[in-house]
């Protein structure tokens, strides 16, 4: 059976497991019915152009784990951020996992999306946000409404920071032969609020994965949310990441995308506007080798006068990996005095590695600065001759080239331990040892 | 010190050097003039060990032992050092750290300990006050936004830094005001021992009124035409590149 005729059948299996008569149940079956017509994009759909699912979707894909699985702490230790304390809403083969998380309910909830959709003292919010800011139209948005049961919900109310950062994590235990999961999150951040996120996927095993994942961010007025995505999969995992970001007056957002590893990754990362004087970061680093796919597709939606915007898209390319990077610019009528600025460096280490960049801007308003800077280039051969000239080898030479290349968008993250992580993890896909901290 | 026989050496198809013989002993400042695309600098990247020139034919050696196979670091590991007529940018990375690692890479491939932290930063505090280097300036990515002038006055840093055998400076006075001129030209003057051994590369005979040379040689179409003595360069200054062309193709 095709993937597709599946999962129209499991969602009847799934009705039987929910309540049928809610009004979160209509937006299921709607959000169904758009799948059902729409299937799973194509290199025919424009915005899939340079990414084909196809050879993914042939794999037999539970849908429903069949048992629950466990995992020892000390094994997946090494992926949470151990070195400081931290909220932590776990998840294993896409069901929670109590052991493993430290959730809260004190002043602000870091919690599961679970009980979100279904106790009625979140009714409320979940009206007011669930499916809200997500694209209803798209197709994989919508097979992950259908199913959306489970997820991390986190709510800061007005005013408060959260006390430490909350790591949303993501682990396949690889006991089935392939697994689709389809986590749901939503972060509501209030007014004058603060809050640090990291998100991560992490299969623990080769059985094929896929993760098709919706995360909606609801940033009020003056909020200031830093969301870090780190994505350094084994070469069985695929990960299709939608993340939707509305964004109220004066607020700061800034999601940062560090794409590793894994077979192939789709990011799609959508910002909407709806408040003046805003500001949105979108920044990624993306390194990777062997056959690995990296697309990130990016919209911001100018919609308010005095916004800024900023784009920073650095990728380093071995082996015969593939990037992809389409960042859409929208500039409405009405969203006068926009900064809005997007830049796509990428060095390509290999002639069988690719990557394809395509910067779209639509303005509308007459009164805007926006650029876009996308360069496709080896390392800089001369700047290599000079550091040799000095010294220092071949190998160091092109790595600490290489950090240099990454090192804006490394300087951008808040959180010290996880800048020193990524750091580590750069190093260690270059393959050396630096003796300094850059 | 330097002994370059018989060099012959092209990029592509295009033949540069066409038979440069060289000798530099230890303590001894030469210059080497010559018109624009005469090969000049071909010449300083070949020394230094640039692969995209290919030495068709002779042998350059650096105390006996032969530099032709080794690669541009280790040639920089056995003393050689090249002060860039264009130093490159590296956003990113800091003149300190930049020196520290080149340092340290150096002496761990002569077999040295690394160099201790303390000892670094007093040996940059010094080396950068004797070119008058502003400390603020160390820790700003290598060469990123640094003016002409203070590009090259990096390079001699760096070369005060690194305590080179054989120093070859590639046009360093290019882009250089007086008082720039002075500093640089007053920084190499007092790294010069009867150790080690200076070439200066340049177009006008400038610079050389600074750093005196021991003697001058004229590089013509990819063959060192004339030698003589610092004399040479003042002859050159009045008489122009226009009397060596005119004398080769007589």
């Amino acid at each position: 059976m095709e993937l597709k005729e599946k999962l129209l059948s499991s969602f009847m299996a799934f009705e039987e497991r929910v309540d049928v008569h809610s009004e979160l149940h209509d937006v299921r079956t709607a959000a169904i019915k758009n799948f059902e017509n729409k299937g799973f994009p194509t290199k025919k759909d424009e915005a899939w152009k340079y990414t084909s699912l196809n050879a993914i979707l042939k794999n037999d894909f539970t849908v429903f784990p069949k048992q629950e699985n466990a995992v020892e702490f000390n094994h997946v230790k090494k992926y949470f951020l151990h070195e400081i304390d931290t909220y932590k809403v776990v998840f294993i083969d896409g069901v929670f996992s109590s052991h493993l998380s430290s959730t809260t309910h004190e002043g602000i909830d870091v919690c599961l999306m679970s009980s979100a959709l279904t106790k009625p003292k979140y009714k409320m919010v979940i009206d007011t946000y669930f499916n809200q800011i997500a694209n209803k139209d798209e197709s994989l948005t919508s097979l992950n409404t259908a199913f959306a049961i489970e997820g991390a919900y986190i709510n800061i109310p007005k005013s408060k920071v959260a006390d430490k950062p909350i790591e949303i994590m993501y682990f396949s235990t690889g006991n089935e032969a392939a697994l689709l999961v389809q986590p749901r999150n939503l972060v509501i951040v209030g007014e004058n609020s603060h809050v640090q996120i990291i998100e991560r996927h992490q299969s623990l095993n080769e059985n094929p994965v896929l993760t098709n994942s919706v995360t909606e961010i609801f940033a009020q007025k003056r909020a200031i949310v830093d969301y870090y995505k780190i994505q350094n999969d084994t070469l069985e995992a695929n990960l299709i990441d939608n993340t939707y970001v509305s964004q109220q007056k004066e607020s700061h957002v800034s999601v940062h995308t560090f794409s590793f590893g894994g077979n192939l990754t789709r990011n799609n990362l959508n910002f909407y506007h709806f408040g003046e004087r805003l500001t949105s970061t979108l920044n990624g680093i993306t390194i990777i080798g062997e056959k690995q796919h990296v697309d990130h597709y990016t919209l911001v939606k100018h919609s308010a006068p005095n916004c800024e915007s900023f784009q920073d898209y650095k990728g380093i390319y071995a082996d015969r990996s593939t990037g992809v990077f389409n960042g859409k610019v929208y500039v409405e009528k009405d969203a006068q005095k926009t900064n809005a600025f997007q830049k796509s460096n990428n060095i390509l280490l290999s002639d069988k590695a690719t990557i394809n960049a395509k910067p779209q801007l639509e303005i509308f308003a007459d009164d805007v600065k926006c650029s876009h800077g996308c360069t496709v280039g080896q390392l800089d051969e001369t700047a290599m001759f000079y550091m040799q000239q000095r010294g220092i080898p071949k190998k160091e030479a092109k790595a600490l080239l290489m950090y240099a290349f990454s090192n804006a968008v490394i300087e951008n993250i808040k959180i010290p331990e996880l800048k020193q992580r990524i750091t580590k993890i750069i190093a260690t896909k270059l393959g050396v040892k630096l003796g300094f901290d850059l | 010190m330097l002994s370059i026989k018989n060099l012959h050496a092209s990029i592509g198809d295009k033949e540069i050097l066409k038979g440069i013989n060289l000798e530099v002993k230890a303590g001894e400042i030469h210059a080497i003039m010559g018109p624009n695309g005469a090969g000049k600098s071909t010449l300083a990247s070949i020394i230094a060990g640039n692969e995209n020139y290919e030495v068709t034919e002779g042998e350059i050696s650096l105390d006996g032992e032969d530099l032709s196979e080794l690669a541009p670091e280790e040639r920089a590991h056995k003393g050689v050092f090249l002060s860039f007529q264009y130093p490159v940018e590296i956003p990113g990375v800091s003149v300190t750290n930049f020196m520290r690692t080149a340092i340290n890479e150096t002496r761990k491939a002569n077999g040295q300990e690394e160099m201790p932290a303390n000892e670094m930063l007093k040996v940059i505090r010094e080396k950068s006050e004797l070119l008058e280097i502003d400390r603020k300036f160390l820790s700003r990515s290598l060469n990123e936004g640094f003016s002409g002038g203070e590009k090259k006055r990096n390079e001699i840093f760096q070369m005060a830094m690194l305590e080179p055998k054989l120093a070859i400076l590639d046009e360093t006075d290019s882009g250089l005001d007086i008082d720039a001129l002075r500093i640089v030209a007053n920084g190499v003057n007092k790294l010069k021992s009867d150790k080690n051994a200076i070439v200066v590369i340049t177009h006008y005979q400038r610079l050389l009124d600074y750093i005196v040379p021991d003697f001058v040689h004229v590089l013509y179409n990819g063959k060192i035409v004339k030698s003589g003595g610092k004399e040479l360069a003042h002859e050159l200054e009045e008489k122009g590149y226009d009397w060596i062309k005119q004398e080769q193709e007589a």
